[in-house]
């Protein structure tokens, strides 16, 4: 703990303002206008490819906009001679040089922003890392480099918060653990903004959520608003006769699609009803089950239109 | 470690920040020394280029000695013109070598290099700027660090080659004094086209940013492409050769004894220090400026 200065306060708001960023032809942000306030966790949501990224790069003046404006603070980041009192942001955590050590990097990281040595100590006792302060960063996992970033973030104790992907890499202990610091970040007044392309990984995490797709905004609002979006409720059904069970759906109207491991996922008629059919054409099922409109499909649902790589999830 | 909050549920949140110490220049230069001190690739380069600079300018006085003693019995030598040749040693040529001081160049246009492309290949640059967001005060502070450190090296080579080869040659009294003018300049040049390298390196790296292909770049320029300007046939290909910092260095060792010659159409000193110094201000300029505009 360093001086306080009882009179400056600040309100840790982040302003989108028809933020876009163009690549040549591709448009990676797109007109994109938010607000990203204090106290809560905000996720940043969007399928891969959708500009999430770029958008938290451009907040931090590391890339600048094609057109709009970003503000922190009322001020333009880039705009600030130090940083790390004022946002504290983890983007890739293999964005560092791994020829140093933990302690080297984080005491580089201080001292140019005046920052008392005796917080490296400090953050990587936070982030459970003190045993591998002196180790070379390139020999670290990268849950240990997400927590060294982690760290990184925390040195100057900022009011605003920025994570791209952070629980990439992580064990489940590692999950819970930054579920827990972002919330508890939030809680003492910070402006936490968390990006995922997994919407599983927001559902306990985030408060609000800020949709994007193809650079668009698509949603923003709380996360209990977002999830009455995803209307649609579709019925789980697992039967030896998998082909003869769609053709009799599909001919009542329902939409048929595979649901993994051999089941079908029937929307557009309701349990009873699929019960009712398959027993008139004796068809066996082995499973019926009612899915109700989960976060997850809510986010698929709204962003089907938007997903620039549709095969697998991977980045 | 908490910010304070004073919250209640209408208003925005505010949040009490620690008080912003004023932003000082020396820090953002503490910054850098402390990320080069603490790449072991860095110091290792730079000892190692040293090191074999220094050996190769003792050693190569050491095997002149042995000639020595015959050539300064004997310093009349008919030529095959029938003229007759006055034996001078040049008491520069060996303790400051043109070989060894190309290796400290190489060295320290590798860190230079190394300084940026280190930060922009690995992505540390967006960490680094993300605490100190004013890119100009990085740039700067790394000018500074990278131009302490290898002139500071430069000029340990300088001395100890120089001071060396010269006590060596002491008994055999063709040795230079350091308080010798054209020693005095040698020393100074051999010991400054080490930090002008860097600079040249380092505007390499930024431009570059990949590790291989930077290195690659900036010892074409600093060895290759002078090699294309080569000869004395015609004025402006030797002008052109003298814009190189490698060309410089050599006008400024150069030691004026008697009977010595400089070549057709010699640089003259001005020249080769406005090399030097614009070498050094064209790699910051522009180092400063494709930092300042290129996403990072
Ligand atoms: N430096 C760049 N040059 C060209 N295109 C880019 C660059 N960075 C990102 N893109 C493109 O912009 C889009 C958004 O990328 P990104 O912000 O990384 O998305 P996300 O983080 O949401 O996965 C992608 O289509 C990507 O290919
Ligand atoms: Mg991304």
């Amino acid at each position: 703990m360093w001086d306080y200065a009882p009179d400056r306060h600040c309100d840790p708001v982040i302003e989108l303002t028809e933020l876009t960023k163009r690549y040549g032809e591709k448009t990676a942000v797109d007109h994109l206008t938010v607000t990203v306030r204090a106290g809560t966790v905000t996720g940043f949501l969007g399928p891969n490819g959708s500009g999430k990224s770029t958008t938290l790069r451009m907040i931090l003046g590391l890339n600048a906009p094609t057109s709009g404006t970003v503000t922190i603070d009322g001020k333009r980041f880039a705009d600030r001679p130090r940083g790390l009192r004022h946002v504290g942001a983890l983007l890739d955590a293999q964005d560092i040089h791994g020829g140093r050590s933990a302690v080297a990097h984080l005491k580089s990281l201080a001292v140019s922003n005046r920052i008392p040595p005796r917080r490296v100590g400090e953050v990587l006792e936070e982030v459970g890392l003190a045993e591998a302060g002196r180790k070379r960063i390139g020999g670290f996992s990268l849950g240990m480099k997400q927590r060294l970033g982690i760290a990184a973030a925390l040195l100057g104790d900022p009011p605003v918060l920025l994570f791209d992907e952070p629980l990439n890499g992580l064990d489940p202990e590692g999950v819970r653990w930054v579920r827990e610091t972002f919330q508890r970040l939030a809680k003492e007044g910070r402006t936490v903004f968390v990006s995922s392309h997994l919407m599983s990984e927001m559902e306990n995490t985030a408060e609000r959520l800020v949709v994007i797709g193809r650079g668009r905004l698509i949603a923003d609002e709380s996360l209990r608003e977002f999830a009455r979006r995803g209307s649609r409720t579709t019925v789980l059904v697992h039967t030896p006769e998998a082909d003869a069970l769609s053709v009799l759906l599909a001919a009542e109207g329902a939409e048929v699609e595979p649901a993994g491991d051999g089941g079908l996922s029937v929307a557009g008629l309701p349990a009873a009803r699929i019960g009712e059919l398959a027993w008139r054409d004796n068809i066996m099922l082995a499973e019926l089950a009612t899915q109700n409109a989960s976060l997850e499909k809510a986010f698929m649902e709204l962003t089907a239109d938007a997903v620039e790589y549709a095969a697998g999830e991977a980045r | 470690m908490s910010s304070m909050i004073t919250t209640d549920s209408q208003s925005p949140v505010h949040t009490r920040v620690p008080t912003e110490h004023k932003p000082r220049f020396q820090d953002l230069c503490r910054m850098e020394l402390i990320k080069v001190a603490s790449l072991r690739s860095t110091w290792l380069v730079l000892i190692v280029a040293a090191l074999a600079t220094v050996f190769i300018n003792l050693n190569g006085v050491h095997s002149d000695l042995q000639y020595l003693d015959r050539d300064l019995a004997h310093p009349f030598k008919a030529r095959p013109d029938g003229q007759e040749m006055h034996f001078v040693y040049d008491p520069l040529f060996r303790s400051l070598s043109r070989i060894s001081v190309q290796l400290m160049m190489l060295g320290s246009a590798a860190i230079g290099a190394l300084t940026m492309f280190g930060e922009f290949s690995t992505g540390q640059i967006r960490t680094t700027f993300a605490a100190v967001p004013r890119r100009d005060g990085v740039v700067a502070a790394k000018v500074v660090v990278l131009c302490a450190i290898t002139t500071v090296l430069g000029l340990i080579v300088s001395l100890i080659s120089f001071l060396g080869g010269q006590a060596m040659l002491a008994s055999r009294h063709v040795g230079l004094p350091i308080t010798d003018h054209d020693a005095q300049i040698a020393i100074a040049a051999y010991t400054l086209v080490v930090p002008v390298c860097a600079l040249v390196g380092m505007l390499f790296g930024a431009v570059i940013r990949n590790a291989t292909a930077s290195i690659v770049s900036v010892v074409a320029f600093l060895f290759l492409v002078p090699a294309f300007f080569g000869g004395d046939k015609y004025h402006w290909v030797v002008r052109l050769r003298h814009l190189f910092p490698g060309d410089a260095e050599e006008t400024l060792t150069f030691w004026h004894g008697p009977d010595r010659d400089p070549g057709k159409w010699p640089a003259g000193h001005t020249h080769a220090w406005l090399v030097y110094a614009g070498w050094a201000v064209l790699s910051i300029a522009a180092a400063l400026f494709v930092v300042k505009k290129r996403d990072a």
